[in-house]
């Protein structure tokens, strides 16, 4: 459970990142990934301080598209302000044998929104799939978490469901700026 | 709860996804919708401003793009406000919930994600992180994903009855 369990691939330089972006590509997810500006172009006002046209900066972003780095361009809605107000992380510990199959069956019950595999770390943390659910009650996620258990049947050892109880940061920025030793503020 | 109309629902809907990466893509929206490339540029930004849109434009990939995992620890319900503010004022954190097992089975309350340009960065960024909160990170990088945040159906009409 320590750090170095972590993956690391020490000695990429950003030439050859497994990302394939290069300093340009990068720029506009820095500029974007907190959301367009709303104006009648906004692909020239994202690309004017990078020293981009709009239409590299749509190339771009099209190209990025294609190779899977953008999921989708999106109106993206806050589903706690539409009413979602309970949302439960539930992990399960699932025969390693059946947990993708399982997996890709769960993902698909209503109410998730993020269906991942994760490794374990023994003893403290025995859970390897992990199931965000989003209801208006902690009743509701329940009864999706009970109809995610029958799915799982023996496959699946045991269950948590762990209710956020306070979001204490959330931003939608992750890459920071070449120059931000910081994420810029919300 | 927000008042939305039938307009804010269809713009919502529509563009969960697909978002044209065209030239006028406010124009493109408003010609499908029927009313004015303004009246687009106006509905988003109050969406926007009220919340119910939490931004209009690409989602990264994150793993992809950079690297990043989640990561928790668990610590005395006393000590969270603090611990997490050490948390956020990390580098690269980008989320952080506070999370409670109502069954109070397993101890790990603070869950972060951290992200950082590269995977040896990350490594680094974790490391200092444990080193300043004196204790073990557990950390969990996606290993494969069976579902990612793509649009989500909005029962509105329930949502109402609620």
């Amino acid at each position: 459970m320590s750090v170095s369990t972590c993956p690391s691939e020490p000695g990429a330089s950003s030439a050859d990142r497994p990302d394939g972006l290069d300093a340009l590509d990068r720029a506009i997810v820095v500029a974007t990934q907190a959301g367009l500006p709303l104006v009648p172009d906004p692909w020239t006002a994202v690309g004017k301080p990078l020293g981009l046209d709009g239409d590299a900066v749509r190339e771009r972003l099209a190209r990025m598209q294609d190779a899977g780095i953008i999921r989708r361009v999106a109106a993206v809605p806050n589903h706690y302000r539409l009413g979602y107000v309970a949302n439960g992380m539930t992990v399960w510990d699932v025969d390693d044998a059946q947990v993708d199959r399982l997996g890709r069956e769960v993902a698909r019950v209503p109410g998730v929104s993020h269906c991942y595999r994760r490794p374990r770390h023994l003893p403290a943390w025995p859970y390897n799939l992990f199931v965000m659910l989003h209801g208006r009650t902690r009743d509701e996620v329940e009864r999706q978490a009970e109809q995610l258990r029958q799915r799982l049947g023996d496959a699946c050892r045991d269950h948590r469901i762990l209710y956020s109880s306070r979001i204490l940061k959330k931003t939608g920025l992750r890459l920071a700026g070449r120059s931000d030793r910081q994420d810029p503020p919300r | 709860m927000v008042v939305l109309d039938a307009l804010d629902r269809r713009l919502i809907d529509t563009y969960q996804r697909d978002l044209p990466l065209c030239e006028r893509p406010f124009a493109a929206m408003a010609e499908r919708l029927g009313v004015s490339e303004a009246a687009v540029l106006a509905r988003l930004e109050r969406l926007e401003a009220e919340g119910v849109l939490s931004r209009v434009g690409p989602v990264f990939d994150h793993a992809r793009a950079g690297a990043s995992l989640l990561a928790a620890v668990a610590v005395p319900d006393a000590e969270r406000d603090a611990v997490a503010a050490v948390i956020n004022a990390c580098p690269g954190v980008n989320h952080n919930y506070a999370r409670e097992d109502p069954a109070r089975e397993q101890p790990y309350n603070l869950w972060f994600v951290m992200t950082a340009a590269d995977e040896a960065a990350l490594t680094a960024r974790l490391e200092a992180l444990e080193a300043e909160l004196g204790q073990a990170v557990l950390c969990l990088p996606m290993l494969e994903a069976f579902h990612i945040d793509l649009s989500f159906s909005i029962p509105w009409h329930e949502l109402e009855g609620a």
